[in-house]
């Protein structure tokens, strides 16, 4: 194709994706006027009905619990998916030396780990207060432990994060979120039903089971992430 | 709409056009961060914390990990 060609082609699907883009952006509410009514409601009754600030936690733990429990199997899945692919297909052989060359690359990464991990875990514990919660508080502290790798070498990063200890967080942290379901259900209540006492508002324990969930999310979700970097950086290292 | 959005949006513009004119790849891995940064303030600045965190976790964490790492491995690994 000549460079004419091309430019006109550009030229025209250029032009109709702008006048879509324009079309679309009128069709847009005003700012903050938000049509959904269940999420309206939601948001007037979460509080008084589970105790928790975070409206999203409620929905993620509570009201659509039954969701995230295939969401967090969807990870589970993924990453036993990747440590089967890749285990298999490697040998053992000679490690390769993994050296930061730059001191400073060096201490300001070993620094930060303390402070993502930290980050990660308050994430992680504040899930039913503030924005946030087991997931994206699990990959911060996940990407605490990998600064380990990145800043320094791929032996202190594997040493603070053992095998055996990452396959049992793995699984304890999904198999708590199905087994608190069915708690419930011995309980006599559907499935996920919130049976725990709700607790004070305000505080990390408000919620019930959103809290236990939120928790049990973000072991499994760390666990994942590390277990993922570990079979990614062993066909790297090897 | 206020002034910082407007600006936020227009960091975020002017790091999508720098990633795609970066033409080494592993440089570009290291704009993209900062193009994510400038979308995690932009999400921030229009009051949507949760999408930031998520924000936060692809394009500083995961994405620019799994582009070194093949880059990387494609190159032979670390020397």
């Amino acid at each position: 194709m000549s460079r004419n060609t091309r430019l006109a082609l550009f030229a025209c699907s250029g032009a109709t994706l702008a006048a879509l883009f324009v079309w679309g952006l009128t069709g847009l509410p005003a700012f903050g006027g938000f049509q959904g009514e269940y999420g309206q409601i939601l948001n007037r009754v979460t509080g008084q009905e589970r105790h928790v600030t975070n409206v999203v936690a409620a929905i993620v733990f509570d009201y659509r619990g039954f969701d995230t429990l295939g969401e967090e199997f969807i990870l589970f899945a993924a990453v036993m998916g990747v440590a089967l692919l890749l285990r298999e297909a490697r040998g053992e052989g000679e490690r390769r030396v993994d050296i930061v060359r730059s001191d400073f690359v060096r201490a300001v990464g070993l620094a930060s780990v303390g402070p993502v991990v930290l980050v990660g875990l308050f994430t992680i514990a504040h899930g039913v207060l503030t924005p946030g919660g087991g997931f994206q508080g699990g990959v911060a502290t996940a990407s605490g432990l990998v600064l380990l790798w990145a800043a320094g070498r791929y032996r202190a990063y594997r040493r603070a994060s053992p095998h055996a200890l990452v396959d049992f967080a793995e699984w304890t942290g999904a198999g708590a979120y199905a087994a608190v379901g069915i708690a419930a259900l011995v309980a006599g209540s559907a499935y996920l039903t919130n049976i725990v006492g709700l607790g004070v508002t305000g505080t990390l324990a408000a919620g019930g089971t959103i809290a236990i969930l939120n928790l049990a999310a973000g072991l499994e979700v760390t666990a994942a992430v590390v277990l993922l970097c570990h079979e990614f950086l062993e066909e790297l290292m090897s | 709409m206020i002034p910082l959005q407007v600006v936020t949006i227009g960091l975020v513009a002017l790091g999508g056009l720098a990633v795609v004119l970066v033409r080494d790849a592993v440089r570009q891995v290291l704009v993209l961060g900062f193009f994510g940064l400038g979308l995690i303030v932009l999400f921030m600045v229009f009051q949507a914390p949760d999408v930031a965190l998520s924000e936060i976790v692809v394009s500083c964490v995961a994405f620019p990990f799994i582009l070194l790492t093949a880059l990387a491995k494609m190159r032979g690994g670390p020397k």
